[in-house]
């Protein structure tokens, strides 16, 4: 394979002359991609141990019936609040989109940068200006007890009367304000500084993925500032959008808030398939099979992904025509999620594969992935929603279709990449150690969840009936070892940065066939500064993105 | 500490299993059963519907895991490195990728005609014999009978500490709703502070208690019996402890409760029912 050879041709030349500051200077001044994309990276691993944190306590408590530990069950709800928020928006959101989107977009487009980097600059503080403000909102009189739906009337002034609340709607303000920057930076990065022959049908599909998730930050996003706008204004300057008593009306909130929130949901998970795709076909050295299928199936999940919203709302009192709309629609998005799933084997057929801890990541995706889907399919329908809404099998589904799948998506990427970021190469063996320790937790963790929420337990409790007593006592098992598993993960990249071994430019082999493989590692300041020229490729798959050569214009 | 969590997470709930094995047992139709994996008895129409549905749904949802994981394992088998150094580089097989988008569309449409069927029948109570009117509070719910004397209570969880034997904790309030079985009744649903959710699993009830709003949602009681059932929108902090009790009783024994509550709870001030708006439901 002539491309393999091209490893660390590309930039090699510019590592001499990086000019830029030093010290603190370096990182808080950073208009460069690859140190921003660190700072989101470090971000979301602070992030995830504080929401990390709180999840095993909250597991603690409800590991026996009875309250144990959290005496104070506003302080539950708070902790439960703060988990949502701080995984969705400051874990899963900065480490992929943040950091390995900005880390790998450019380098994988061929871009010498981002387009527009003092925006990213501020990108990123913004994100750790919510991160900090999110934090406080904790310590703030009671804290914020609503849940991460903050619906009024329990969010309003009259149920949550100190600041918390407030802090919060901050914070996601800020943070929100933060991904819109950031989202305009990879659509036009992505639509306007791809190397010459770098066609939209040869970018990589994490290319693709970041491009269809900042589109649909652009649009939601907004909606979800204006609905908490309103709120800001309903608890503290006396306007009723959501009060009923002066002609607004709770629902309103809903409505804008899941119109948001579901397109939420894809903005974590579309990255995921992004790094998913890289990994299967790279280490089954095989191109991606169906390419276009695939990136228009993620395009057609964002479009659809915005016309659903309401499945979130069956038990409102909403009409019936409308639940059955909203059943059709949602039932739809399992037609080219199947797709992905299909494609993923097929990309694995034939394949050689190299069962490396980044693949085994990307197989206990596709495993999660399938179990939240068809669980996913169950809670589409308005009609089994009596049974369903507001229980644990919720949790159970959201943790495996999103939450955890898109945690391993992360991992796999984490391993994949870390060579070129850091320059040293994990251990192979301790990341696999890892692997199975988090993929034995998080299913003796969340599987055991299905029961209970078919047997009717509801979520947001921080005590429960004695009956359900038993497979919550698996459930906190299960979140005992995952912790163990996301402590080992921390030791290894501490690990691998004291102690790895040095990476090679390519350390995956012929399959590894994007542009970011070609320069050396860990990546120079500066990559791309002479554009690379990309054709077609000659292996007779129609040169889609993955088999694209690369030919250094210099 | 550290002797505490291990405790706890290892062995403690042992005796908590051990307790409620007798308790369970005594109301099996009408609360979850330890180590239960399925959902609760069915004791209305709409829940034996959402049973069978459900059952149909776990058949389709199994053969999907099963499928792509026998996929899966014979790729992991057959395609690794050791057993086939040579990749294939096919990338396309329009066939396959007509077939794949297809299949799902039938499965789809498999589910989507069960699926919408159940959500219209469970709509609304065709011509109901009866109303129940239900307000939500922090936390605690009070009924009203407009149909009997419009009777109003409250129903206040009882602390475990004062249960009697078989009173399962988090469950058990100190008046019940009282209804009588084989009767279409019209349940509805407001409340007068925050966003509550009165949910009974075995009757196939849930349904919001929205500010401003009147919630419409129904039941039809298929055996005698006490049925549990727990507040499902976050309200605040004891929103885990604001239980719902239904008993369901002959019509004979219902017309004879209603005489004795009318005068019971007269006997006691009127709850604070809100007089929420009588907006539409739709
Ligand atoms: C480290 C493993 C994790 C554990 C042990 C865990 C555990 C939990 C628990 C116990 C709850 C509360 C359930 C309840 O009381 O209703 C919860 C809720 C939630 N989790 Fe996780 N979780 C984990 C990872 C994640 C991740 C990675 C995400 C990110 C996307 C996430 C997103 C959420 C959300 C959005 C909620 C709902 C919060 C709410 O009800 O307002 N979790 N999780
Ligand atoms: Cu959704
Ligand atoms: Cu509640």
């Amino acid at each position: 394979m002539a491309h393999g050879a091209a490893a660390g041709h590309g930039a090699h030349a510019h590592g001499e002359h990086d000019h830029h500051p030093t010290g603190w200077k370096r990182w808080v001044y950073s208009t460069n991609h690859k140190d921003i994309g660190t700072m989101y990276i470090v971000l979301s691993m602070i992030a995830a141990l504080l929401g990390g944190m709180m999840s095993w306590y909250i597991r603690l408590e409800l590991a026996e019936p009875g309250i144990q530990f959290i005496e104070d069950t506003q302080f539950y709800n708070v902790l439960v609040t703060a988990h949502g928020f701080l995984m969705v928006f400051f874990v899963v959101m900065p480490a992929m989109i943040g950091g390995f989107g900005n880390w790998f977009v450019p380098l994988m487009v061929g871009a010498p940068d981002m387009a527009f980097p003092r925006m990213n600059n501020i990108s990123f503080w913004l994100t750790a200006a919510g991160l900090v403000l999110l934090v406080m909102s904790a310590f703030v009189g009671g804290g914020p007890g609503t849940g991460w739906t903050v619906y009024p009337p329990l969010s309003s002034i009259a149920y949550h009367p100190d600041a918390a609340v407030d802090f919060g709607i901050l914070a996601l303000h800020v943070a929100g304000a933060g991904s819109i920057l950031g989202a305009i930076n990879f659509i036009v990065t992505i639509l306007n500084m791809r190397s010459p022959g770098m066609t939209m049908h040869r970018m990589p599909l994490f290319a693709w993925s970041i491009l269809i998730t900042a589109f649909l930050l652009l649009l939601a996003l907004p909606v979800l500032a204006g609905a908490l706008t309103m709120l800001l204004t309903d608890r503290n300057f006396g306007t009723h959008f959501y009060d009923p008593a002066g002609g607004g009306d709770p629902l309103l909130w809903q409505h804008l808030f899941w119109f948001f929130g579901h397109p939420e949901v894809y903005i974590i998970i579309l990255p995921a398939f992004g790094i998913v795709s890289q990994l299967v076909s790279t280490f089954s050295r095989k191109p991606v099979f169906g390419y276009l299928g695939m990136a228009y199936a993620m395009s057609a999940i964002g479009v659809v992904g915005f016309i659903v919203w309401a499945h979130h709302m069956y038990t409102t009192g909403l009409g019936v025509n409308a639940r059955a709309y909203f059943t059709t629609a949602t039932l739809i998005i399992a037609v080219p999620t199947g797709i992905k799933i299909f494609s993923w084997l097929a990309t694995m057929w034939g394949g050689s594969i190299d069962f490396k801890a980044p693949m085994l990541y990307a197989i206990g995706f596709i495993f999660l992935f399938v179990v939240g889907g068809v669980t996913g399919v169950a809670l589409a329908n308005a009609g089994i929603d009596f049974a369903l809404h507001d229980t644990y099998y919720v949790v159970a589904h959201f943790h495996y279709v999103m939450a955890i799948a898109a945690i391993f998506a992360m991992f796999g990427g984490y391993y994949y990449w870390i060579g070129k970021i850091s320059g040293k190469q994990y251990n192979e063996c301790l990341a696999k150690t890892q692997f199975w320790l988090f993929f034995i937790g998080v299913n003796v963790l969340f599987f055991p969840q299905h029961f209970l929420g078919l047997a009717g337990m509801p979520r947001r409790i921080p005590d429960y009936p004695d009956v359900y007593a038993g497979w919550n006592m698996v459930s906190s098992f299960g979140a005992l070892l995952t912790m163990l598993g996301t402590f080992l993960f921390y030791y290894i990249v501490f690990h691998t940065i004291r102690s790895g071994k040095p990476a090679e430019a390519n350390p995956w082999g012929e399959g590894a066939t994007t542009l970011e493989w070609t320069v050396a590692s860990p990546a120079p300041f500066h990559t791309h500064e002479v554009q690379p020229v990309i054709s077609a490729g000659d292996h007779g798959h129609g040169g889609h993105g993955h088999g694209a050569h690369p030919r250094p214009a210099e | 500490m550290t002797t505490r969590i291990l405790r706890s997470l290892i062995g403690g709930s042992l005796t908590g299993v051990g307790a409620v094995v007798a308790a369970g047992a005594a109301h099996a139709s009408g609360m979850a059963t330890p180590w239960q994996i399925n959902l609760q008895d069915a004791a209305s129409p709409v829940m034996e519907r959402v049973h069978g549905f459900h059952n149909m749904l776990l058949v389709i949802q199994i053969s999907i895991v099963v499928l792509v994981l026998g996929v899966l394992a014979y790729i992991i088998v057959r395609f690794n490195a050791k057993r086939n150094p040579d990749p294939s580089r096919t990338a396309h097989n329009t066939l396959l990728e007509i077939v794949w988008t297809a299949v799902p569309i039938v499965i789809l449409v498999i589910i989507a005609i069960p699926s919408l069927k159940l959500l219209y029948f469970s709509d609304r109570a065709q011509d109901p014999d009866m109303t129940l009117k239900v307000t939500a509070h922090q936390w605690y719910w009070s009924y009203t009978y407009p149909d009997h004397g419009d009777f109003a209570f409250d129903s206040l969880p009882v602390a475990a500490e004062v249960l009697e034997a078989g009173q399962p904790r988090l469950l058990t309030v100190d008046n019940p709703i009282v209804l009588p079985v084989d009767t279409t009744i019209q349940v509805l649903v407001t409340t007068d502070d925050v966003i509550h959710n009165f949910a009974v699993p075995s009757l196939g009830l849930k349904t919001d208690a929205t500010p401003g709003r009147v919630n419409e949602t129904w039941v039809r009681i298929s055996k005698e019996g006490t049925y549990y059932g727990m507040c499902s929108e976050l309200c605040g902090v004891n929103h885990y402890y604001m239980p719902i009790q239904v008993k369901a009783v002959s019509k004979e024994r219902f017309a004879a409760w209603t005489q004795e509550a009318k005068e019971k709870f007269a006997a006691r001030p009127a709850p604070a029912v809100a007089a929420a708006p009588a907006q539409s439901i739709q």
